[in-house]
């Protein structure tokens, strides 16, 4: 069935986005003192990817089909309201913070704010980021689906509203998919949009903050029940048995181009 | 009672490398806890295949049409019927697309602790493993509370070989507990990649793109060195995910597993995802401006620096041949 088809029988959906910020991945990460977890005091957090490619994908099927976007956002990283903010200004029609400066919180408790926040609210379809790059005890969409009694599908590519069902696209590897019509409400772990994230320009993320769009609920920190402690954290050590290459980069070109000739490639 | 149970996976009528890795592992705890190792299979015609699994000593087959396609919601609770059934403390699933899917329902019902991302598994002084997060960035030791836990393992963590063998291969056939007509969850079809592109599984030379790459308008300065070597442009998740290069050019867990003569990576930071489809290449030589990106823990070769500094000296050098 094409998008044609699905624009034909979909229906509108009430679609709930979860997001979560995670570390930068760009930045360099660096250990405490005693070595039992990162830095926290000092990283810059970004919306984790994989949420964003959610929101992306609710985005589109907002446009396709009607309904409305609503966002969640974990008030764990001062960066959320700009995230917010930012999911305002690319479509979303509402967004919340939950709790603030909560801190650090394994999944287990991402799942538990998550799923205190749906119960007060009416859905078709709830989406986030398949993983995140720090979800040490397991995945929020497949838990918070356990709790909730709803049907769920991680690593979906693709979404279409269907009438009471969306059919669903997930990837297994090698380019490998299989094809889902789920019942509503369902819970979806997105591994990406059918388009990249789009951009959305600076004056409109303004706009968002002066709308007075995103709201807060008052919530705390649940208690950690994941059953799971680090004991201990480092960093690999990266260079393994690999030969480092010195020099500027015009050096290091004949070095390159040197072992590339001697597998007898480009000669 | 104690025991070990591993999530067997299967695609298209073979077992997957991963679920004798996980059985390798299953071998080696099992060796030292005395304990037995249970493998469950859920699928259609999934009875021929079990045999095959000689690194279990009692292997639970659900083998049903239904299943012919996998469905989260229904083998997910297939799997935790045999799980009960096996009595194992210990469960060993794969961080792969299927196993994402089971290992957190399977927390949820079982109602017992879940590690993700783990390269490794110990459980003598309690259950403990070490786990790869921040995409290879930090490595971390961790321990869990209670005898009883699940651990979703990242491919690659141990010889496929190791799980083929060592173990009394008893198959049963189990009822299959579920009806898939009951579920909410309905599988239509499977469709494989289409074709008409590079396939970037033969070619001999591969230049290979990550994030550090910026933007999609640098990709063609990546295409003018793989020219200028006769080989071709392939890229990890994040540029696939981003449109600026066809799904077919990407290499790791979800795109293709690469075994080129020469595998030069251009700002690709070597998550285990992307490690996994390519660290068998024959000569990798990794390009990042960060000391500490995990690549270089495969490569052979690696420079620090930028990459777009490197570029155009390489082409200079090759495209003049």
């Amino acid at each position: 069935m094409s998008n044609a088809d699905n624009e034909r029988v979909g229906r509108g959906m009430n679609i709930v986005v979860l997001l979560r910020p995670v570390p930068d991945p760009v930045e360099e990460l660096e250990l405490n003192g005693d070595g039992s977890d990162l830095d926290r005091d000092y990283l810059g957090y970004v919306l984790n990817e994989f949420d964003d490619h959610a929101l992306e994908e609710a985005l589109l099927v907002k446009e396709e089909t009607g309904g409305t976007v609503t966002v969640l956002g974990l008030g764990t990283a001062d960066e959320m309201d700009q995230v917010l903010h930012t999911a305002l200004a690319k479509g979303a029609d509402s967004a919340v913070k939950l709790g603030d400066d909560l801190g650090h919180l394994s999944v287990s408790a991402q799942t538990e704010l998550f799923v205190a926040a749906l119960s007060d609210r009416t859905y078709d379809l709830v989406v986030t980021g398949v993983q995140a790059a720090d979800d040490l005890d397991g995945q929020v969409a497949v838990r918070v689906a356990a709790r909730l009694g709803l049907p769920q599908v991680s690593v979906v590519v693709g979404v279409a509203a269907g009438d009471g069902t969306v059919r669903v696209t997930k990837e297994f590897w090698g380019g490998i998919t299989a094809q889902y019509d789920i019942d509503t409400p369902a819970v979806l772990g997105i591994q990406a949009a059918r388009q990249a994230p789009r951009y959305v320009a600076v004056s409109l993320i303004r706009q968002a903050q002066q709308s007075g769009g995103l709201t807060e609920e008052d919530r705390d920190a649940p208690e950690d029940s994941s059953g799971v402690r680090i004991i201990s954290v480092r960093i690999p050590d990266a260079g393994g048995g690999a030969e480092m290459i010195p020099g500027d980069e015009s050096s290091a070109a004949d070095r390159i181009v040197e072992i590339i000739r001697g597998a007898g490639v480009g000669s | 009672m104690s025991g070990i149970f591993v999530a067997g996976e299967h695609l298209q009528g073979e077992v997957t490398e991963t679920t004798f890795e996980l059985l390798a592992i299953a071998r080696g705890l099992a060796a030292t806890s005395g304990w037995q190792v249970t493998a469950g299979l859920v699928g259609a015609g999934v009875s021929g295949m079990a045999a095959g699994l000689g690194g279990a000593d009692r292997i639970l087959t659900v083998d049903d049409p239904g299943w012919e396609i996998f469905n989260p919601e229904g083998q997910s609770a297939v799997f935790a019927s045999l799980v009960a059934e096996s009595g194992a403390t210990v469960v060993l699933v794969p961080y792969t697309s299927t196993g994402m899917d089971i290992s957190s329902y399977l927390a949820e019902s079982l109602g017992i602790p879940l590690v993700s991302f783990c390269t490794s598994v110990r459980t003598e002084g309690g259950l403990t493993a070490t786990c790869r997060l921040h995409a290879g960035k930090i490595e971390a030791d961790v321990a869990v509370d209670g005898d009883r836990a699940i651990f979703a393992i990242l491919s690659g963590s141990a010889s496929a070989d190791g799980g083929r063998s060592g173990g009394a291969a008893v198959v049963e056939e189990i009822p299959n507990p579920i009806d898939p007509g009951s579920l909410r969850t309905k599988a239509l079809g499977l469709a494989l990649p289409e074709g008409g592109d590079v396939d970037i599984t033969s070619e001999e030379v591969l230049v290979v793109v990550g994030r550090g790459i910026e933007s999609a308008d640098n990709i063609g300065e990546a295409q003018a060195l793989a020219d200028a070597m006769g080989g071709s442009v392939a890229a990890s998740r994040p540029i696939i995910d981003q449109g600026w290069l066809p799904k077919s050019r990407q290499v790791g867990k979800s795109g293709l597993t690469v075994k080129p003569r020469i595998y030069l990576s251009l700002g690709v930071s070597g998550a285990p995802e992307h490690l996994e489809g390519m660290k068998d290449a024959e000569t990798i030589i990794a390009i990042n401006s960060d000391p500490q990106a995990p690549i270089f823990s495969v490569a052979h070769y690696g420079w620090v620096g930028d990459l777009f500094d490197l570029l155009p000296e390489l082409v200079d050098r090759l495209a003049g041949d």
